[in-house]
């Protein structure tokens, strides 16, 4: 059986950029195992701009983005199978795989990352009732489509849901000649961007709904058409708010997934918030050197977070496999998000081994407007930032450093809230 | 001019037109859609009944039971899936107690094997996630799950492998009698007969009536499915049925034989034969009466829902057989659950009444069985390995929820009767029918769909007819 020092799962952005990281932090022997034909993940079919702004100061399209992490990873050597699908990874880091070339074939990993990212969520998960035509496409599928394919799913367009790949999609169909005739978002905000929003809808005149959603479609072969209607604070449909739409097309962005199925098959454990492994300061999971990042640990809004996020596992991944992990006897931090913070990655913090910086990310569960985001060490407030508005669509962090810690040696939970003005 | 043709390639005109092909006989089966199990055969609850529910002496229970005998043997000879896990009908009171010994009793005159009737906690025991207060159940063992479609495309298949012919996107829409037998009007032209087989599901009563002044009528009726993600997929591991109540018929859960989680049905009469729409209101029932037996249910797990038709014929009868004043017309009407159950069954006794009516004599090259699609999974690493030595395309994974891949689809499209639509690959191999349902894999079996039919992207249906799913190229409007 052939070993690497660290297997990669997956080469999208966050693949890539841990395993940029782990090299450039001393570890050679890495493997890339990535799914699809090319690296770079789903930023091969996003061709809209607005990446990198955080990462390299301008606005790059996709697979530009994409495009500046393969280069590096090609610069520093790094070793990656493509069309290869990881079928499992046993509890001891042994990664089962199949390719064409290869065949169906192990590998022994010391360490292990996790970088699988996300799936979308279906029709079928909302439980949408009607028929079920040809013509209803997530949004990221449509996307495909349309970028990678140059066809055109359909030519009037009707979109659930508010994420930012429904906005994006909205823009490109308009942009490729179909009708984008409303956004309807069940919930009473966007769960996208506020940039995409602006950008996307307001710019070509598409109306956003909120508080509406799909409560029929029509059509037994093609679509024909949705039928709308408002909902109340439950999210049940209104009886009498129904409004037909004809369109041949419904593109769905009604959330994304992280695609956990070979962690849990190894033994992971997941937050049942994220969907995604619950890890320590480290990014590491709860089975020793394997590590998680991107959306595969919990969907991000920008790709220059994920960025950051698996230079940070990489590095761990590299001290882990080095041996060079921070000293013994640290104490473990708990992290407790409550009143507003739906989670928060890490879950908890060991002092010892955590580095100088460290980001904590989340995401709140409503709009908060004029609003603190608050970090509470046991029952002392030591984190207190004003905000103008938080919104599901964006994700939050707050930065910690080791000094702080360092300051409260009985320190044992740190909350996380949002308080209001 | 054919000496029998069949009109409907579910599992009844399927299972009809495998039987007759042991004889030497000409025959041709009409099916409207692109496909075989197209209507009810396709969505329904893949249940292999014991067979207590049909009145004693019924036809229905007597195919019933025979159907569920030959199923394990069938599954073997076609290589489909089934398997044998059992069924139990929960009763939540002591005063509902008569109903449950009352299918007990029709059970065994029905000639149903090994029932048996479990207290509360051998249920339990069996099943922990049934309701803490169910009282009994009603045990049979004999029942069973099985793969629907590859009942259907396997009993199909092997049709034509032993001769018969297949005519798809070929609508009835009239039947006159003619000197020799019928011809039967269609969008493709006429086709000539001596013998019909009615076995058109929803539509029996049309083509029924359209020659016999009997009258029938058979009215859809509609039931509502959810089914659930493969980690919901052990909440059970026998079919759970509700014991019919004062308060109606419950629905029931059951793993499927592709260890997913299916809840339903409602039963709802509609009059359009075509109305497979699931509504609001049927998938809120659902999820209502689902949790009546079973507890904890992971409704949140669910993957797709959906809805089928039963054929339901007013007297609740299998109405097989020729008529008294069509003769060489015989009806396989009313096929409504457990059809599905019984089509083994019900195709021999369709053969035996055109062997008899016509004097058929068995050919000697009949072939017996078919190989189904090669699953992967079932091999060891070593065999698996082996395979993508010799043919790559079984190391391409194309469905990742499923793990299925490109050999298999390939596989499913130039077999006999092979896959021509999305939904043609996903009925055969899985590919789409997971929890992602077919989002990343669509667009990749559109393109192999493509380019083994030798059309373009834009040729490709999701379900054959207007069902395209491309609609053109970039800025071909502007």
């Amino acid at each position: 059986m052939k070993s690497y020092d660290i297997v990669i799962i997956g080469g999208g952005p966050a693949g890539l950029a841990a395993a940029v990281s782990a090299k450039k932090n001393g570890i050679d022997s890495i493997l890339i195992l990535e799914r699809d034909k090319e690296l770079g993940g789903i930023l091969n079919q996003c061709i809209h701009n607005g990446f990198g702004l955080h990462t390299f100061k301008e606005e790059l399209t996709g697979p530009e983005y994409a495009q500046r992490f393969i280069d590096q990873a090609k610069e520093l050597e790094i070793e990656y199978k493509l069309n290869t699908m990881v079928m499992d990874i046993s509890h001891e880091k042994v990664v089962t795989a199949m390719n064409r070339q290869d065949g169906l074939f192990e590998i022994q990993a010391k360490a292990v990352i996790l970088a699988m990212g996300c799936r979308e969520r279906s029709r079928g998960a909302l439980n949408i009732p009607g028929y079920r035509p040809a013509g209803i496409y997530s949004a990221g599928t449509a996307q495909r489509l349309v970028n990678m394919e140059g066809l055109m799913p359909g030519r009037e367009v009707v979109i659930l849901g508010s994420g930012d790949i429904g906005l994006i999609m909205a823009r490109r169909m308009t942009f490729e000649g179909a009708k984008v005739k409303v956004v309807a978002e069940l919930m009473p905000y966007s769960g996208g961007l506020k940039r995409n929003i602006v950008q996307c809808l307001d710019d070509y005149g598409i109306p956003l709904k909120l508080s509406h959603t799909v409560v029929d479609i029509k059509g037994k072969e093609r679509l024909e058409g949705v039928t709308l209607a408002e909902v109340d604070s439950s999210g049940k449909p209104i009886p009498g708010t129904e409004e037909f739409y004809s369109c041949d097309t419904l593109l769905l962005s009604v959330g994304l997934i992280p695609e956990n199925e070979i962690s849990r098959g190894m033994g992971v454990e997941m937050s049942p918030v994220t969907s995604g492994p619950k890890v320590n300061e480290s990014l590491e999971t709860n089975i020793e050197g394997v590590f998680a990042c991107g959306n595969v640990l919990h969907v991000h809004d920008l790709v220059d977070f994920v960025s950051q996020e698996a230079a940070t596992a990489g590095k761990n991944a590299a001290a882990y496999v080095k041996g060079e992990r921070g000293a013994e006897g640290g104490r473990d931090i708990r992290l407790n998000p409550v009143e507003g913070v739906r989670y928060t990655v890490p879950v908890e913090i060991n002092t010892a081994r955590m580095d100088e910086n460290l980001t904590v990310r989340f995401r709140v569960g409503a709009v908060y407007k004029n609003c603190y985001v608050s970090a509470y060490f046991d029952d002392e407030r030591v984190i207190h930032r004003k905000r103008q508005i938080v919104a599901p669509g964006e994700m939050e962090e707050i930065k910690l450093t080791k000094e702080q810690l360092q300051q409260y040696p009985d320190l044992e939970t740190i909350t996380v809230k949002i308080e209001e003005a | 001019m054919y000496d029998v043709i069949i009109i409907g390639g579910g599992v009844a005109g399927a299972a009809s037109a495998r039987e007759l092909s042991r004889y030497k006989v000409n025959a041709c089966v009409l099916e409207k859609e692109e496909d075989v199990c197209c209507g009810t055969s396709k969505a329904n609850s893949a249940i292999v009944h014991a067979g207590y529910d049909a009145q004693t002496g019924s036809l229905m229970a007597k195919l019933n039971v025979r159907g569920n005998e030959m199923m394990e043997q069938l599954s073997k000879d076609l290589d489909f899936p089934f398997k044998r896990t059992g069924s139990l009908v929960i009763c939540l009171n002591e005063e509902d107690m008569p109903g449950l010994q009352a299918l007990y009793d029709r059970g065994v005159a029905n000639g149903v094997k090994d029932l048996q009737i479990l207290n509360r906690e051998q249920v339990l025991e069996m099943e922990p996630n049934i309701v803490d207060n169910v009282y009994a159940a009603l045990y049979a063992p004999t029942a069973g799950i099985v793969c629907p479609f590859n009942l259907n495309i396997a009993l199909a298949e092997n049709a034509y492998e032993n001769g018969v012919d297949f005519k798809f996107n070929t609508e009835v829409q009239n039947i006159r009698k003619t000197e020799e037998g019928w011809a039967l009007e269609t969008n493709q032209g006429v086709y000539e007969t001596k013998y019909v087989v009615n076995a058109a599901g929803v539509y029996a009563d049309k083509f029924h009536n359209m020659v016999s002044e009997k009258k029938i009528h058979i009215t859809p009726r509609r039931g509502d499915y959810c089914l659930l993600d493969k980690t919901a997929g052990n909440h059970v591991s026998r079919t759970i049925f509700a014991l019919p109540t004062k308060y109606g018929k419950g629905v029931l859960v059951t793993p499927t034989v592709h260890g997913n989680l299916l809840v339903g049905p409602t039963a709802i009469d509609i009059d359009d034969k075509e109305g497979t729409s699931t509504t609001r209101e049927g998938l809120d029932e659902l999820i209502t009466k689902a949790g009546q037996n079973v507890k904890n249910l992971p409704m949140r797990q669910v993957i797709t829902s959906f809805a089928g038709l039963r054929a339901h014929e007013d007297g609740h009868e299998f109405l097989i057989g020729e008529l008294e004043d069509a003769k060489g017309f015989v009806d396989c009407a009313g096929i409504e659950s457990p059809g599905l159950t019984s089509c083994p069954a019900i195709g021999e006794m369709v053969a035996d009444i055109l062997k008899e009516k016509m004097g058929l004599e068995e050919k000697e090259n009949f072939i017996a069985t078919r190989k189904g699609i090669l699953d992967p999974d079932t091999l060891t690493k070593e065999e698996r390995a082996e395979l993508i030595q010799k043919e790559p395309a079984y190391g391409n994974i194309i469905c990742r929820c499923e793990m299925i891949t490109e050999g298999e689809i390939i596989d499913a499209i130039r077999r006999p009767l092979g896959a021509k639509s999305l939904d043609g690959v996903k009925r055969r191999t899985r590919a789409g029918m997971g929890r992602c349902q077919s989002g990343f894999c669509s667009p990749r079996t559109m393109e192999i769909l493509a380019r083994e039919w030798g059309v373009s992207m834009s040729d490709i249906t999701k379900t054959g007819g207007e069902s395209r799913l491309v609609v053109g190229t970039n800025k071909d409007t502007l």
